[in-house]
């Protein structure tokens, strides 16, 4: 028999705590296996947010540290500059990174620092059970906007790409998904590419990954992936924001 | 060894880095901007790091960071901006993490001024931030005390792998005085000293000793045994870490309890007092946390009543209090916010106290 899939070392053997059908999981496993395929070996460090990812620390087999809720970048930072030899990596979500996390995500691209994010952005607040996020979209049910997101009353979601592009210390910026194939595929490309910036002493990169959160959302996995298609890709379009080494 | 004239935040950051730090974050902020100043020009000079920080939140995050890879790291703010910190401090505490955090005290409570207090001893000691940790605490009342103290800081810290805490205020890092420098020492992480530690492990390598630095222990029990072991800990820095002076303390029929600069005006104080002919000591606590109870009680055994002077509105009081344990009258003299209490306003208490009005 000939081996067709091998899970990746860089992933514990833990079974994931993850909701049937939910993206975290798909992400964990592109992001392990770009880790393998970096050839960094060890000394690699990752952040781990607060969130539903929070547990990341038990799953990606490198060194690990938790940090405080979207504190994730100045905790990278701290192991980048005092160990600038490492591959270090945050995972975080859209109320980590997009909202209580603001200053230090800004602030650790606008540094140019050294690190790659992994952005999952699943329109709410998973982890807490499904409340309103800076991302949701507008006419969105949570649990704190219970007749739909009103624009009028708490602002249009938050596009963290377009805005962390523009700051100039950012290197590479793409935002993708895991809907089909083909953006898994493209997905894990892009996680590789900036890891490989980063080996390279290039700048800040983030990747946004559009997630689902059937749960929270009240869908089905199926159904989750298609309002996902229908209504967070045309808000949020997939692509790269910015790439300094792109040949021109 | 040559005594040079310093000014205090400057020998502060001086000995940090003597005593192997090379790495701060912070930002800046009245009374201390002078130690960023300091470490930003000192750092590249022997091959370390300043960063300055977008916050304090984020400071003491990179504190965080960085002293999971086993390094020395150290952040200074002044009290607004730990308030900032405690956020972190507690993770530290919670994940721990062996780190020195510096604050030089100013007026409160808000933006309150820029002139010394004394006003976060509560703060530092009963623990700013969620759940049950202490850092252990140190308030030196000269320069040279606050160098001394930094031979040993880090030491400390990662022995019980607990953060430290100096508690001083905006007079101690304004002030000259002459001190002696110790030599420089050779830090380099051990990974075998801090299997801990973020240090390059790689899949394959013994599992146990993956790096995980973390605050979280979701079931109960878990978080229950984690707890345990931190009290424990706490219980043996008490036994054995526990810091102070008594000054004259044998014979008097007054004992004064101060900490930090407040300590050295009651000096003053009481060697006016001593040349009238009034026995009065003093009981200095050098750690704030653990607080010296036991020593206390003992050195003022011989005493009719203490006097309890700080620049707040009586924080040690309670410590005092609880040393000792209703066996005599405890009194309280001081200023909240930035009024310091002087030498004169001291005498004047003390004899009032003599005279048992
Ligand atoms: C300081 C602080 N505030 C609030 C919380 C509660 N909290 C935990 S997770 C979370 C939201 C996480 O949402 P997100 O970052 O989008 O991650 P997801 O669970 O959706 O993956 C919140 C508000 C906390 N742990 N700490
Ligand atoms: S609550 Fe949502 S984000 Fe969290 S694990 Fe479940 S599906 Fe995923
Ligand atoms: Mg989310």
């Amino acid at each position: 028999m000939s081996v067709v899939f091998e899970k990746t070392s860089y992933l514990t053997d833990k079974p994931f705590h993850y909701c049937p059908g939910c993206n975290h999981g798909i992400i964990h496993r592109l992001v392990a296996e770009a880790l393998e395929e970096s050839g960094m070996g060890g000394n690699i460090v990752g952040v781990a947010p607060v969130g539903c990812s929070v547990f990341a620390y038990d799953y990606f087999n490198v060194d690990m540290l938790e940090a405080a809720h979207g504190r994730a970048p100045a905790v990278a930072t701290g192991v980048k500059r005092a160990k600038p030899d490492s591959l270090v990596f945050t995972y975080q979500g859209d109320g980590d990174l997009a909202s209580i996390g603001t200053a230090e995500i800004v602030h650790a691209a606008h540094r140019g620092e050294k690190i790659v994010t992994i952005f999952v952005n699943n329109a709410i607040y998973g982890m807490t059970g499904g409340q309103m996020a800076p991302t949701t979209l507008v006419g969105q049910r949570t649990t704190t906007s219970p007749n739909g997101r009103d624009e009028a009353w708490c602002g249009a979601p938050i596009k963290m790409s377009e805005m962390l592009s523009e700051v100039p210390g950012a290197y590479y910026i793409e935002r993708c998904a895991v809907n089909n194939n083909a953006n898994i595929l493209k997905t894990k490309k892009a996680i590789k590419k900036a890891f490989q910036y980063q080996m390279e002493g290039k700048g800040f990169c983030m990747i946004e990954v559009l997630s689902t959160c059937p749960t929270n959302w009240g869908l089905s996995p199926v159904e989750a992936m298609k309002w996902l298609e229908e209504n967070m890709i045309p808000y949020y379009p997939l692509g790269v924001y910015k790439d300094k080494g792109a040949t021109k | 060894m040559a005594l040079t004239l310093m000014k205090g935040s400057e020998a502060i950051a001086e000995a940090a880095i003597r005593a192997g730090a090379r790495f701060f974050f912070g930002y800046p902020i009245t009374p201390q901007t002078e130690i960023p100043e300091y470490m930003s020009a000192r750092m590249p000079e022997v091959g370390g790091c300043f960063l300055q920080a977008e916050s304090e939140v984020a400071a003491i995050n990179m504190v965080y960071g960085a002293a999971s890879t086993g390094a020395r790291v150290i952040t200074s703010s002044s009290s607004p901006g730990v308030s900032l910190k405690q956020e972190g401090i507690s993770y530290c505490a919670g994940a721990q993490l062996p780190c020195v955090i510096l604050n030089v005290m100013r007026g409160g409570p808000g933006l309150g001024s820029i002139q010394a207090s004394q006003g976060d001893y509560n703060q530092a000691v009963k623990g700013g931030g969620n759940g049950d940790y202490h850092l252990i605490t140190y308030a030196p009342s000269s320069i040279q005390e606050a160098i001394n103290i930094f031979s040993f800081a880090f030491d400390k810290a990662e022995k019980y792998r607990v953060p430290v805490l100096f508690l001083a205020d905006g007079i101690m890092a304004q002030m000259m005085e002459p001190v002696e420098m110790p030599e420089m020492v050779d830090f380099k992480v051990d990974p075998e000293k801090k299997p801990w530690a973020a240090t390059g492990w790689k899949p394959g390598d013994d599992p146990a000793k993956r790096a995980v630095i973390n605050s979280l222990y979701i079931n109960t029990e878990e978080l229950t045994v984690h707890n345990n072991e931190l009290q424990a800990t706490y219980r043996e820095i008490e036994k054995n870490e526990v810091l102070y002076e008594a000054y004259l303390c044998e014979d008097a029929d007054f004992v004064i309890t101060a900490f930090g600069t407040v300590a050295r005006i009651a000096k003053s104080a009481i060697n006016e007092l001593r040349e009238q002919g009034i026995k009065v000591g003093l009981f200095r606590p050098i750690t704030v946390w653990p607080f010296p109870y036991k020593e206390l009680a003992e050195a003022s055994r011989n005493a009719k009543a203490l006097l309890d002077v700080e620049a707040n509105e009586g924080q040690m009081l309670q410590d005092v209090k609880l040393a000792i344990n209703g066996a005599k009258p405890v009194e309280y003299f001081g200023h909240c916010g930035s009024l310091m209490p002087t030498t004169d306003e001291i005498v004047a208490k003390i004899l009032e106290m003599k005279e048992g009005k």
